[in-house]
């Protein structure tokens, strides 16, 4: 599977944010979008994610499965959490794990894969950030997407949590995934390449 | 298929849970037939007379107001985002979520129709013919108003926007659910006519009515 | 959460563990005695029969469906300007029991009208006042329900329910002036000017009897809610012990 962008650029309202970027993304490939901010790090991942229109340039697909679009193989991960506090934290992943389209199998693992399984029937309102973004990254889990999009997914977890998801992160690679993840810090894995935005040339 | 299920369940769970909407609308319905008489008087045969139009407004103004926080609570958390993620065309999704905004709001106002019918002093057979005109007309109000509901999405204080917006749409179905409703009391044209009209006016909105809202949906997120 | 709050809930608790049971056979009791009363000692009216003897729920009803909003103005008080716990539990759980009552009255009122007057309702300025009452009831239930942490909803409420107390005189003002500027051809007089004093003393009784079943619901809702807020707290403590941030 490879994803690869050309000469994308992205208009939003009047403003350009970014033009003239290029990438190529395979399976087992990690690449860090780094830049300031207000560079365009999260704008490139919803124009990936299909939530944004690119005003120039191409993103392709090869491999993968060929009836689904980009965003239809993606996760997408932002700082928004897409919890509803008044449910559970299971019923919150036995919500998205439906929709987006897995068996229920793998909700207890994946609660367990981020330490929230003996929290499960807590009201998603009780949960600390931290807890909410372990929820949110656990949604990754229950449901297998090779495309993993992470908008600063390491912010307001803790030392541990953030231990855990670099693993989750390793395990999505040697799975044969892809992840395209914008971040100010290192990513903490092995081989990651760089793209960087900011300023327009 | 579970995709869609999933998306009525959770919505239908969130409008009864604490903090959600269900029973508001049947609430504001109360409210708005229970003040027409101190703007009118008590005159009974007044009351009903015009106890139709005062439940069929009534209940076009509890649906419609009910809808503006249908995209707009997703929308805040990123729900919406993933939701355009999923497989399920978004045509399908915003329907679902039509359903489930009609079964916990329109549906209660259809079995507080008749209860109201009796403050307004209508004979059996007008509670009736509104009960059903309601029945069929509610899911009408519910999928015009999505599309209000959609184009208000990226507006941050959409208030009486929506309103304004769908009201003027939701004419035909005003004009032809009360029309029925006083055929069915009083002459010379039989409840059929209209009734049948509504059911049509029905059947457009819910195949349009997502199809446009899911439209709106996508222009709204750039 | 400090411990000393959750002292006094509990020996709120424990006091009302203590004297529920008595409060319940004191209900028992009157309402026995004045049913008995009721249905078989006060006598049939000349007019309307038998059915007079719905007037022994419904006036009671719309005391208490009165009583219950003056207590939770009195609650609102207490959490207003004394920020008591207790006082949010009381003035939330007695909009329900108070709309409860308020709603027997409207439907007791209902159903002695129809044999009545031949409607089920009437907009006479009583009944009318009843059922703005009890929609002030349902808002207030609403904004509680609607309000997702108890104390903000409680300090929501309970200005809500102080704007509602000032309010109701002006409104039952209002609708008795409304109803004499549309006076019906015939007047109807529910239950009558001047009540007989055979009808009077059961009538008594039953609002005893009322007021009694109204402190006993309204006290065992009040355990009710405390405990509810105690799981609450041991579900936001079992939240901060599960594995950090």
């Amino acid at each position: 599977m490879r994803i690869s962008a050309s000469n994308l650029s992205c208009v939003r309202g009047s403003r350009e944010i970014f033009r003239n970027v290029n990438f190529s993304l395979s399976s087992r490939e990690a690449l860090a979008v780094l830049g300031p901010n207000g560079a365009g790090k999260s704008s490139l991942l919803r124009l990936v994610a299909g939530l944004l229109r690119p005003e120039w340039g191409r993103l392709e697909l090869e491999g993968g499965d060929p009836e689904l679009t980009i965003p239809e193989q993606a996760h997408y991960l932002s700082h928004q959490d897409a919890l509803k506090p008044s449910l559970s934290v299971t019923e919150n992943l036995t919500f998205w794990a439906g929709y987006l389209g897995s068996a229920r199998a793998g909700l207890t693992d994946a609660l367990e894969a981020v330490g929230l399984a003996p929290i499960r029937d807590l009201p998603a309102g009780y949960l600390s950030a931290g807890q909410r973004r372990r929820l949110s990254i656990a949604r990754l889990v229950a449901v297998p997407r090779p495309i993993w999009l992470l908008d600063e997914a390491a912010a307001t977890l803790d030392q541990a949590a953030q231990g855990r998801l670099i693993e989750l992160m390793r395990g999505h690679l040697t799975g044969g995934g892809l992840i395209l993840a914008a971040t100010h810090a290192p990513l903490g894995l092995e081989a990651v390449q760089e793209l960087r935005l900011g300023g327009i040339v | 298929m579970t995709a869609l299920a999933a998306l009525l369940r959770r919505d239908m769970r969130l409008a009864v849970r604490v903090g959600g909407g269900a029973l508001m609308g049947v609430l504001f319905f109360l409210i708005v037939v229970a003040m027409v008489p101190f703007a009118l008087g008590p005159d009974l045969a007044l009351l009903a007379r015009t106890g139709p139009a005062i439940l069929w407004l009534g209940a076009l103004l509890a649906s419609l107001l009910t809808l503006d926080r249908l995209f707009a609570a997703d929308h805040e958390d990123g729900s919406l985002d993933l939701i355009l993620m999923g497989h399920a065309p978004l045509e399908l999704a915003v329907a679902a979520k039509a359903l489930a905004h009609w079964l916990t709001t329109g549906l209660p106002l259809v079995v507080a129709g008749p209860l109201l019918g009796l403050f307004l002093n209508l004979a059996p057979a007008s509670i009736g013919a509104v009960a059903l005109t309601l029945l069929v007309g509610t899911p009408a109000l519910t999928c015009i108003g999505l599309v209000g509901a959609a184009l208000a999405v990226p507006l941050r204080r959409g208030g009486l926007l929506v309103p304004v917006l769908v009201l003027p749409l939701t004419i035909p179905v005003l004009i032809f659910g009360v029309a029925a409703s006083n055929a069915a009391v009083t002459g010379p044209v039989p409840f059929g006519t209209p009734f049948t009209v509504l059911v049509a006016l029905t059947l457009f909105a819910v195949v349009l009515g997502p199809f446009a809202a899911a439209a709106a949906l996508r222009h709204g997120l750039d | 959460m400090r411990l000393s709050e959750l002292a006094n809930p509990s020996r709120f608790n424990a006091l009302a563990e203590r004297v529920l049971p008595w409060l319940v056979v004191a209900t028992v009791l009157t309402f026995a005695l004045g049913l008995y009363q009721a249905l078989f000692v006060a006598p049939d009216d000349y007019q309307q029969g038998a059915t007079v003897k719905i007037m022994f729920i419904h006036v009671p009803s719309a005391w208490l469906g009165m009583l219950g909003w003056a207590l939770m103005s009195a609650a609102a008080l207490g959490t207003l300007v004394w920020r008591h716990p207790l006082a949010d539990v009381a003035m939330k759980t007695a909009a329900p029991i108070g709309a409860a009552f308020t709603l027997i009255c409207l439907v007791t009122g209902a159903l002695w009208g129809r044999p009545t007057w031949g409607t089920y309702w009437v907009w006479d300025a009583r009944l009318t006042s009843v059922l703005v009452l009890f929609l002030m009831y349902l808002g207030v239930i609403a904004l509680w329900r609607t309000v997702e942490d108890p104390s903000r909803a409680a300090r929501a409420a309970a200005v809500l329910t102080l704007v509602g107390a000032v309010n109701l005189p002006i409104i039952k003002f209002s609708v008795d002036w409304w109803n004499t500027l549309h006076q019906p051809a015939s007047v109807f007089r529910v239950g009558g000017s001047t009540i007989d004093a055979s009808l009077l003393m059961p009538l008594l009784i039953m609002a005893i009897a009322f007021t009694l079943l109204f402190f006993t619901l309204h006290l065992a809702a009040m355990r009710n809610e405390i405990m509810r807020r105690r799981v609450r707290t041991l579900l936001m403590m079992q939240a901060d012990a599960a594995g950090g941030r």
